[in-house]
């Protein structure tokens, strides 16, 4: 039996409770709406309505799962665990779980999900950075700057940690984290430069707009690709985990960690995943552009997981490559593609295409 | 950068049981390795001293949890060696398909664990997900899923159980279209090629001076498999290739288990169309003659040989096992010098390290 069907059970159960005591009123009462009674009743106990209120039953276990989940680590950490090893650098051992969830939560606070709906430092609207006479934006000017700043912060904190854990599996997975960002920072930022180009602005919003026609996904397929690939170095997921390959290097450069820090870690992990996708579909998959029918949030949301998931499925299916392979790659492969689609841009720009 | 010695082990994600490796780090670089076993003996050859010859059989078992009827199988050879028993031929056959079984299901599970140790979640998912058929079939046939404690001196325990023909068979045809499917999951692709090609090379000369056997020896490209050059039981009658791969890496490693995995199919698929009907078990004396027996078998892992000194009496005066693990280990440092961090899970991965028979 897996969860929907439990919940099933549960609702189908309630159901039937309810209506025994529902269809007696309708027997009672049959002067008033009979009809009415009937039909509510039947409509409760039709297979459409349990099946809907069983997922919603599921997704309220699943939400107190993951609560509990939380709770967990907290009294894990307070009961047990809160231990900072003896030969540790407490300054930086405390520091760098702050720096990692603060800068990580930092850059998902600047990409807005649609004209509304933002974390708006500034109501004011002024006009987007390079172009002083275009399109007025909301927001932060150079947001998209901004976002890929904060977010490229988390390497640092992860050197920060795994220095100062004192532990060698750990400055190897620190040092690891460094060397890798120096070389997949480059060609991913080079792609953001060529949407950059092609739209004419620093801003998420005009960046966004400039995509109201087409995604810039579609000009600019091979710097989408490689721009996913350096997200996914990014934000340290399968293929390119090194950092914290778990079969060599136990936990990387958490290894030292334990209770809530390492909860915040791993949480952070996911949620920088999220975040990588919410850059990659507002760089090129038209953010919140959509039919209608969807408002602009849920629209730019649902976009961020699909690429999300891609990512998890990603690490569930590819083993991981070497540390001489990763760097190979990012400088021999992904910096002369890289470079190659900010020349794509530079012709489309050039004849006016956009 | 400054050197350091890194332990990997004896509680480390990459040893896959109780045992330490010691690597010297430059950078990434490997320039010294140490490999350490020990930390699991129970002394299995010194309790055997005290049992009779029977109830030795379920200790034999415990020497290796990844194929522990090879072990028991290998024990019940050697005692008949000594003992001067011919076993009734169903037997036989029962026992070969058996062990074979035991091959496909152990090599299993040394892909899922290489495929997890590599970071590749879905190989564990899909091996073990297989590897459960054949622990099934050999459920069915000796009542237990790990330590089976099925052959016995003289035969094997039980029949097969109804329908086990007809089972067999059919867990072979299942597990021949899934090989196809291993096949396109690891060769093709791109990152597992790139982990595995020219990663640990070992030598065949390395290789036979060091007394390496199984899928490590034939990974190197030496012809060397104990079921077609020395054969025991009934492996001459059957038609099978030794598999053997020239290229001595980690993906050769790869190739000759899966190929072997082609291999014990067919071998089951014979073993089951020729098993005769009659006899599965006579009964053995109780005493064994003052004399020694020796037996030689394939395991998964290489070539396990046991020899047992007899006095007389019902138990063995002394019982010697030879681990083909505990030998193909020293040749860690050979391989790893030269490779990076991140290859020693590879390297050491597909050597199948099984510590319980290691250790003894």
């Amino acid at each position: 039996m897996n969860l929907f069907e439990f919940s099933y059970g549960i609702i189908h159960w309630l159901v039937d409770l309810v209506n025994n005591l529902w269809y007696w009123l309708g027997d009672v009462l049959p002067w008033v709406f009979g009809d009415f009674f009937d039909a509510v009743g039947d409509f409760a106990a039709s297979h459409g309505h349990i099946a809907v209120m069983a997922m919603l039953v599921e997704a309220l276990i699943i939400i107190i799962i993951g609560l509990v989940n939380v709770l967990n680590f907290i009294w894990i950490d307070r009961k047990f665990m809160i231990i900072t090893p003896a030969k540790v650098d407490r300054m930086g051992f405390l520091l760098a779980p702050v720096i990692f969830v603060g800068s990580s939560i930092a850059a998902m606070c600047t990409i807005p999900m649609g004209f509304e709906f933002y974390v708006g430092t500034n109501d004011t609207p002024y006009s987007s950075y390079p172009l002083p006479g275009g399109p007025e934006y909301p927001g932060v000017p150079a947001s998209a700057l901004v976002a890929f700043a904060l977010f490229a912060i988390a390497p640092f904190a992860i050197l920060t940690a795994g220095w100062s854990s004192n532990n060698k599996y750990t400055l190897i997975g620190g040092l690891r984290s460094a060397a890798q960002m120096m070389s997949y920072e480059i060609p991913m930022l080079l792609c953001v430069a060529s949407v950059v180009l092609l739209a004419g602005s620093f801003s998420f919003f005009g960046i966004v707009e400039a995509q109201h026609d087409i995604w810039f996904a579609i000009p600019l397929f091979l710097g989408f690709i490689v721009f996913l690939t350096c997200l996914v170095a990014e934000v340290e997921i399968q293929p390119f985990d090194l950092p914290e390959a778990e079969a060599e290097l136990v936990e990387g450069w958490t290894t030292e960690y334990g209770g809530a820090r390492f909860g915040l870690f791993m949480m952070t992990g996911y949620l920088r995943g999220y975040i990588g996708g919410a850059l990659a579909v507002a760089m090129f998959l038209g953010g919140w552009h959509g039919p209608a029918i969807i408002p602009d949030p849920i629209w730019f949301l649902i976009k961020a997981y699909i690429v999300f998931v891609v990512i998890e499925w990603m690490r569930w299916s590819v083993p991981r490559v070497r540390v001489d392979q990763i760097l190979n790659i990012g400088w021999k492969r992904l910096l002369p593609l890289a470079m190659l689609n900010l020349l794509i841009a530079a012709i489309l720009r050039t004849l006016e295409v956009f | 950068m400054a050197e350091m010695w890194i332990n990997m082990g004896p509680q480390h994600p990459m040893t896959h049981g109780l045992w330490n490796l010691r690597v010297k780090v430059d950078g990434e670089t490997i320039v010294d390795a140490e490999p350490e076993v020990g930390y699991l003996h129970r002394g299995i050859e010194k309790i055997c001293e005290d049992r009779t010859y029977t109830q030795i059989i379920p200790i034999t078992d415990r020497l290796c949890y990844g194929s522990s009827l090879t072990w028991s199988h290998l024990y019940c050879l050697t005692v008949e060696d000594l003992m001067g028993i011919e076993v009734p031929e169903r037997a036989e056959y029962i026992r070969v398909a058996a062990i074979e079984m035991q091959r496909i299901a152990s090599h299993l599970m040394w892909l899922a664990a290489y495929a997890a140790d590599l970071g590749a979640m879905i190989g564990f998912i899909y091996t073990m997900r297989d590897r459960e058929i054949f622990i099934d079939l050999l459920q069915a046939l000796t009542g237990s899923r790990l330590t089976y404690n099925y052959p016995r001196i003289g035969g094997v325990a039980h029949d097969t159980p109804p329908n086990f023909e007809r089972d067999s068979l059919r867990a072979c045809d299942y597990m021949e279209k899934k090989l196809k499917e291993y096949e396109d999951l690891f060769d093709g692709s791109k990152v597992f090629m790139m982990r595995n090609v020219d990663v640990g090379k070992l030598k065949k000369e390395d290789a036979m001076n060091l007394g390496i056997t199984g899928p490590l020896l034939r990974g190197s490209g030496c012809n060397y498999d104990l079921r077609k050059d020395m054969p025991y039981s009934v492996y001459p009658e059957i038609d099978f290739e030794a598999a053997t791969h020239p290229d001595g890496d980690c993906y050769a490693r790869y190739r000759i288990r899966m190929d072997e995995m082609y291999q014990s199919c067919r071998i089951i698929r014979q073993a089951i169309q020729k098993m005769p009907k009659g006899k599965w078990r006579i009964v053995a004396p109780r005493n064994a003659p003052a004399g020694t027996g020796l037996g030689r078998v394939e395991d998964p892992r290489g070539e396990g040989m046991m020899y047992i000194v007899g006095n007389g009496t019902d138990r063995p005066y002394r019982v010697k096992i030879r681990s083909p693990i505990f030998v193909s280990v020293s040749a860690a440092k050979h391989m790893l010098l030269g490779y990076k961090v991140a290859d020693v899970v590879a390297i050491m991965g597909s050597f199948d390290m099984c510590i319980g028979e290691t250790d003894r």
